[in-house]
């Protein structure tokens, strides 16, 4: 009965840990590009009024 | 009706599911067909390769705006039929397509094919891709439904700052004759589409007795307003909104398209005037602006609700347009300023209309509400350009220059903003009689809605 409690405990800690993996990849997909999106404009923008 | 993965029952999210993996579905197709706004960066080379006049080398993204607002409205209603996974997974494809078709054309120098292509085809990506998260989103967060609309619309204005530099680096590597930007577009279709594989993938729908976290189990009795989208065309309600949307629209979008020649013009007999490379700079400011309105100010409506927030971007619009109408080009920096805040009010208004909507129809049908709202965006898409543009020409074949070119434009922008204002102050509740049978009455309308007690 232990055992299955303890099965139990680990299997769902398993899925919390891979739902946080899948949530800090989910963000990273859409977070990458648009950081290099803003880089770019950042970029741009100094060159056109910092000189 | 969508079978197998895509299948709405196939997406309803397991009990542990977090609702904070459901943003970065939205954005991952958001900020595809995003994109849409940096087609300029294809005009030159195609003009160049395929001998095309300017006019001519537009028709692409004209064709595909059109198609945007079409889809949209004629879509909306097989989206909510069909869920989230199958909108995303029709997004991708139709979107990832054009550009393999227009490929195609390239390669061929056929131009109509890369008209049929990119305009035709991943125009109706463009359309079914943007209301596609928006429902799913509005269930997912009930409590802040402002803000998640506002991070994925978000995505819509910030595709093309990715899309800008990356198209013109793959023209630089491919080159811009018609093999290269055959291959760029080749490119794009393929990178497209696995990039908005995460959304298809990802998204998920709440399970029907889901509530967020902290929230209390029932509020407001338990009823809420659910009225379908073929009953929000017969209320007033939608088209005050579809007013306030198409005249917010109008405005921003008669300073964004005129941006770069305006702020020339303004200073130009100045003891400052701004380079030509200075008003690109200042281009760059207001799509940023434009962007980052979509989620600060949609987020804030949460809090201070969708009535105030209207009221922020029309009435206090209007007074920045008559700033700029009554300072001229006495200082360089409160016209950017002004500029910057009006196009933060536009993206503000495109980004809170659905969290509007939901408060005044429910989420029952939401998606194919906004869908067919968007023709208000198609109508201000025509009509902002014209106005600036016609009183512009009109004003330079009088012999004016300067700001007196614009100073027409400026005012009848405050007009705009003004009447838009007055129609937002006529939104009440929707009368029972739209809503569907058994749903909620008149006092529960806006179950939920931080808005009610801010009026």
């Amino acid at each position: 009965m232990a055992e299955g409690a303890n099965g139990a405990t680990e299997g769902a800690g398993g899925t919390a840990r891979r739902r946080r993996g899948l949530l800090v990849l989910a963000w990273l997909w859409v977070g990458l590009p648009f950081a290099y999106g803003a880089f770019e404009l950042a970029r741009k923008m100094v060159q056109l009024f910092g000189g | 009706m969508a079978v197998g993965f895509l299948a709405r029952s196939r997406t309803v999210a397991p009990p542990d599911w977090s609702r904070w993996l459901v943003p970065p579905a939205a954005l991952a197709v958001h900020l595809a067909i995003g994109q849409v706004y940096a087609w300029s960066v294809f005009k030159p080379p195609l003009e160049g390769s395929l001998g095309l006049s300017g006019t001519q080398s537009a028709l692409p993204f004209q064709l595909a705006i059109v198609m945007l607002g079409l889809s949209a409205a004629f879509g909306g209603t097989l989206v909510e039929r069909n869920g989230p996974r199958w909108a995303m997974f029709v997004s991708m494809t139709c979107f990832s397509s054009g550009f393999v078709i227009s490929a195609l054309g390239v390669a061929t120098e056929q131009f109509w094919v890369v008209v049929l292509g990119y305009g035709v085809v991943g125009g109706v990506g463009l359309g079914i891709g943007y209301i596609s998260p928006v429902s799913t989103l509005i269930k997912w967060f009930p409590d802040r439904p402002g803000m998640a609309t506002g991070i994925a619309i978000m995505g819509f204005g910030g595709g093309a700052l990715i899309a800008s530099p990356w198209s013109a680096q793959m023209l630089a590597w491919f080159g811009t004759g018609s093999g290269g930007i055959a291959t760029t577009m080749l490119v794009h279709g393929v990178v497209y589409f696995g990039f908005m594989g995460l959304g298809v993938v990802l998204v998920r729908v709440p399970a029907p007795d889901w509530t967020p976290p902290g929230t209390p189990v029932q509020q407001a009795g338990g009823r809420t307003v659910a009225v379908s989208a073929n009953n929000a065309l017969r209320t007033p309600q939608f088209w005050l909104l579809w007013l306030v949307l198409c005249l917010n629209v109008t405005a921003g979008i008669g300073i964004l398209e005129k941006a770069s020649p305006m702020i020339t013009e303004f200073f130009r007999h100045t003891a400052m005037p701004v380079s030509a490379a200075a008003a690109a700079g200042f281009v760059g400011v207001l799509s940023l602006t434009n962007m980052l309105g979509r989620f600060v100010w949609s987020s804030t409506s949460d809090i201070v609700g969708r009535k105030n927030i209207y009221r922020l971007y029309l009435g206090v619009g209007a007074l920045l347009y008559l700033t700029i109408a009554l300072t001229t080009n006495s200082s360089t920096l409160l016209f950017v300023l002004c500029a910057a805040l009006i196009l933060s009010f536009y993206g503000g208004g495109f980004a809170t209309i659905p969290a509007y909507l939901k408060d005044l129809f429910g989420t029952y049908e939401v998606g194919a509400i906004h869908g067919r709202l968007l023709t208000a965006w198609s109508t201000a898409g025509v009509l902002g350009p014209l106005i600036v543009n016609a009183i512009a020409d009109s004003q330079e074949a009088a012999g004016k220059q300067g700001p007196d070119l614009y100073f027409t434009s400026l005012l009848i922008m405050m007009g705009l903003l003004i009447v838009g204002f007055v129609a937002n102050e006529f939104v009440r509740p929707v009368h029972p009689r739209f809503h569907e049978p058994g749903t909620g009455d008149s006092d529960d309308s806006e179950a939920g809605d931080p808005a009610r007690d801010r009026r």
